[in-house]
């Protein structure tokens, strides 16, 4: 169930080892316990380096390397600081790109780029956007990583000066407030009040502010259950499969509405990722 | 002031009041509705008619979180009071062991679950029952001791059991799943969970 990378410590390995076996115990109250200690040692573990960087590390290569139909490289994408502005891209994103005529958010707009820089169809730019924490590595996951740690310690500035802007705003706020589905469920029903778990996980009050800012600039994190690093686009997929909702499109409306939403709450805020997660 | 003054004066005021209306609320609920229906692909079993709302998904969605106003409130209440059906053999309480088990599963409706089951009302997810299970979740009320402290009557166990069939009756735009309504448990699973909360030999009444 889980991956680590070989270019990592012994001493590592073996924790991620002892983790990854309290996950699969059953969650017995005994099971529940020594996971919270296996993530704990896990962290510790670790605190010498997040497994992250070595998504930053391919990111960075990814980026720069020429590539695609067009043997162009990524340098010259605007992510809307002017084209290759990296560092403190993330922070403002997502925002309306007028070559686009739309609001985007990371992924999105680089798909846009792989598509207009090095001439990959669209089909080929978003056919595999996350990873399976084995064999299968996501470029954009990696793109990713490397770009948002470009914000690291950068305040969140998400504007809402177009009109786009200011629609995506609203429509993500109903969104989020939206219920439907078997089971009534919206994102209020798990992130709508102070201090409420599921089980033993915490879940974040994502209708406060400070709730939004501690969630959104810790994304992209690395999974210690998936050994995988995950982006906001994933976070947002998986929480809409435990809604019950049929399965949400990469790169759609509604998931830059509901991250226009999120990432403008958290504002103010320094960006602090990619992070560790559980 | 001469005729064409007045005209642009006239003019600036409506660009001033246009401006000023943005979309109504009602726009942009369209808008996210549209916006939903273009965003997502039917997957295994969950398929895009889990994007259209019912009667009262609508209104609790428009409440935002909060509790609707009384009217409105007394509306979903009632509406969803007329859907509980109890067993035709008028036995509300079946066998708590198998409800401990319907509980704790957390299974079901995902469309990463298999449709063939098993499919679990996940009850530990948001609350506390046998005191066993420390590993319960915080968002609905305990429920240690429901049987032992609200009395094992019939009118107690028809609450119990109208509860789980439709959590919406008793508590507008609450957030507990409507399990009978929306089929997501059957009828011998209702009684099952019913027998968790309301037999005396259960765990939970201990
Ligand atoms: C049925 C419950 C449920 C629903 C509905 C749900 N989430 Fe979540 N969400 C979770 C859980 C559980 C976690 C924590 C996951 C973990 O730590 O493994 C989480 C985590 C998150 C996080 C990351 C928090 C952090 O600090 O790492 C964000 C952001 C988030 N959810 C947003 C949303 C949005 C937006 C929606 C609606 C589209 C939503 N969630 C719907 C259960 C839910
Ligand atoms: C997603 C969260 C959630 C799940 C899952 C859930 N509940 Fe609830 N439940 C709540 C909340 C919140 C309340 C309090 C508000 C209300 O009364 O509806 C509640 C209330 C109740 C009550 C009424 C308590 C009282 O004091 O009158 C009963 C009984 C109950 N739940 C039983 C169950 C059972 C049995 C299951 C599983 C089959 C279950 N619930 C699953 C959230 C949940």
């Amino acid at each position: 169930m889980m991956h680590i990378d070989r270019g990592l410590g012994a001493g590592r390995r073996a924790a991620a080892l002892a983790i990854a076996v309290a996950l699969v115990a059953a969650p017995t109250a005994l099971a529940q316990s020594s996971a919270a200690e296996g993530i704990a040692k896990y962290r510790e573990a670790l605190q010498d380096g997040n497994p992250a960087e070595l998504w930053e590390a391919r990111g960075e290569g990814l980026w720069k390397e020429p590539r695609g139909p067009a043997k162009a490289s990524l340098e010259q994408c605007d992510l809307g600081l002017g084209a290759g502005v990296v560092k403190g891209a993330y922070a403002q994103l997502p925002k309306y790109f007028a070559d686009a005529d739309r609001v985007m958010d990371l992924e999105t707009r680089l798909v846009w780029c792989m598509v207009k820089l090095q001439g990959t169809s669209d089909a080929d730019a978003r056919k595999n956007p996350f990873g399976n924490g084995t064999d299968r590595k996501s470029n954009i996951e990696a793109l990713v990583a490397y770009i948002t740690s470009e914000s690291r310690g950068v305040k969140m500035n998400v504007s809402l000066a177009h009109p786009k802007e200011a629609q995506m705003y609203k429509v993500g706020d109903k969104i989020f407030y939206f219920r439907g589905g078997p089971h009534d469920f919206g994102c209020v029903t798990c992130h709508g009040a102070d201090n409420q778990r599921i089980r033993l996980q915490d879940l974040p009050n994502l209708t406060k502010v400070e709730g939004a800012q501690k969630a959104y600039t810790t994304w992209p994190a690395y999974r210690v259950s998936q050994g995988e690093l995950r982006t906001f686009q994933w976070r947002l997929n998986d929480c809409f499969r435990q809604q019950r909702f049929p399965e949400l499109e990469f790169g759609s409306d509604a998931s830059i509405a509901l991250t226009m939403f999120l990432a403008k709450n958290a504002n103010g805020a320094a960006f602090d990722a990619p992070a560790i997660k559980r | 002031m001469t005729a064409r003054r007045i005209l642009f004066a006239a003019l600036f005021a409506a660009i001033l009041v246009g401006c000023a209306t943005s979309p109504s609320d009602d726009r942009i609920s369209v808008d996210a509705s549209t916006m939903l229906k273009s965003s997502f692909k039917a997957r295994g079993q969950a398929g895009l008619d889990r994007l259209d709302q019912d009667d009262t998904q609508r209104l609790c969605s428009e409440a935002a979180g909060k509790t609707p106003p009384r009217e409105v409130a007394e509306r979903i209440e009632k509406q969803n009071l007329a859907t509980i059906q109890y067993p035709a053999d008028g036995k509300l309480v079946g066998d708590w062991k198998n409800g401990e088990k319907i509980a704790q599963e957390g299974r079901g409706k995902q469309y990463s679950d298999d449709p063939a089951g098993p499919v679990g009302g996940n009850c530990y997810a948001c609350h506390q029952l046998a005191p066993q299970e420390v590993a319960y979740g915080t968002i609905g009320p305990s429920l240690y001791r429901f049987g032992k402290l609200r009395g094992y009557g019939i009118e107690m166990q028809r609450y119990a059991y109208g509860k789980i069939f439709n959590s919406e009756a008793f508590a507008a735009c609450s957030t507990m799943p409507r399990f009978g309504h929306n089929g997501i448990l059957s009828e011998q699973q209702i009684k099952d969970v019913t027998a968790l909360l309301m037999d005396p030999a259960s765990p939970v009444n201990q």
